[in-house]
């Protein structure tokens, strides 16, 4: 199914598609919020998008899984907590921890599934000003060699919706040197730092590159008259990356 | 029926903003006597039955695996409380 732009010639969001035929699943939870303009922005980037279901036990055929945002089980206990239990996460750890390496994607609430499910290390505990927060921000690309990063350049600046109340990143000093040495930061809040989050961090990424975590919103901004500025389609970079991840071509 | 009872904190090198608010607030209700607060959370786990030992081992498996994160929070108390009345 190809997806119209609802503004904008069609041209100007996807570029080209790599690989029309890839299955990219969309986990939903209950409570989840964004998993439509997961969806959107999946087919946007000209591939296949495939409703996962929490409660199910099987992957099917797909490629690829976005974990997107929301308040799964409503945050109760911490946000991703439960979420993390759900059948459906059990088969995404063993495949993202499996040769094959599923790539997997969590936006918010998503990142703090993944978290939880240990398949990122640290945490996300409440904004530092205890506010609930949605502004455009500003983020820097830190590692451009990942399954969800390929296609931006090192250092770019992008501009994509923040909107969370749990989105202060936190590990332990020792964790977040590794991550550092590792080059595993995968984006940084640049300007400011909007929730307090350890060494600005945003976005992480596993040692492999399978699996991206990040608190900001890439979904939200994946075609013209909708993202930041109402211009913004910085964003559509992560579902063409994975695309291009999948073909096996890393630029 | 008997409850064991699970007390979670935040790690004390994690900051709590949400004790961080309660502390700043207390003063304008004229209790000045406090310079820290941290909130924690309290489950009550009831138990159907007697607590053997092996279900105070599943609480605290419990208590390490769902009910706190370890990354960001210690299980300070797990303890058997008496039947209501």
């Amino acid at each position: 199914m190809t997806e119209t732009p609802l503004i904008g010639a069609v041209s100007s969001t996807a570029t080209g598609t790599p690989l029309t035929g890839a299955r990219i699943g969309v986990v939903t939870f209950p409570g989840t919020l964004d998993d439509r303009d997961a969806a959107r922005a999946v087919r946007l980037a000209g591939a296949t998008a495939v409703d996962l279901w929490h409660g199910d036990t099987s992957l099917g055929d797909v490629d690829a899984v976005v974990i997107p945002g929301g308040f799964s089980y409503g945050d109760y206990l911490r946000a991703g907590a439960i979420a993390r239990f759900a059948p459906m996460m059990g088969q995404i750890i063993k495949a993202a921890n499996s040769d094959a390496r599923l790539p997997v994607l969590g936006i918010c609430n998503g990142f703090q599934i993944l978290t939880e499910s240990h398949l990122l290390p640290g945490s996300m505990v409440k904004n530092d000003h205890l506010k609930f927060i949605c502004r455009e921000q500003v983020l820097r690309v830190e590692n451009n060699t990942t399954a969800w990063t390929n296609q931006y350049a090192a250092g770019e600046q992008i501009t994509i919706v923040l909107k969370n109340q749990d989105g202060q990143y936190v590990a332990d000093e020792k964790t977040l040197d590794e991550l550092e040495g590792e080059g595993r930061v995968a984006f940084r809040y640049v300007g400011w730092n909007p929730n307090g989050s350890r060494r600005d961090i945003a976005g992480i990424t596993n040692a492999a590159g399978n699996v991206v975590g990040l608190m900001p919103h890439p979904e939200h901004a994946v075609e013209p008259g909708f993202g930041p500025d109402h211009t913004g389609t910085d964003g559509l970079g992560f579902f063409t990356s994975v695309l291009a991840h999948l073909v096996g071509g890393k630029k | 029926m008997p409850r064991i009872v699970v007390d979670v904190m935040p790690k004390p090198e994690i900051l709590d903003p949400q004790g961080k608010a309660i502390v700043g607030s207390l003063p304008r209700l004229g209790f000045t006597a406090f310079s820290g607060v941290r909130q924690g959370k309290r489950f009550e786990l009831t138990v159907d039955g007697e607590v053997t030992d092996a279900v105070l081992a599943q609480a605290r498996e419990a208590a390490e695996t769902l009910l706190s994160n370890p990354v960001i929070e210690d299980v300070v108390n797990v303890e058997v409380v008496a039947d209501r009345p």
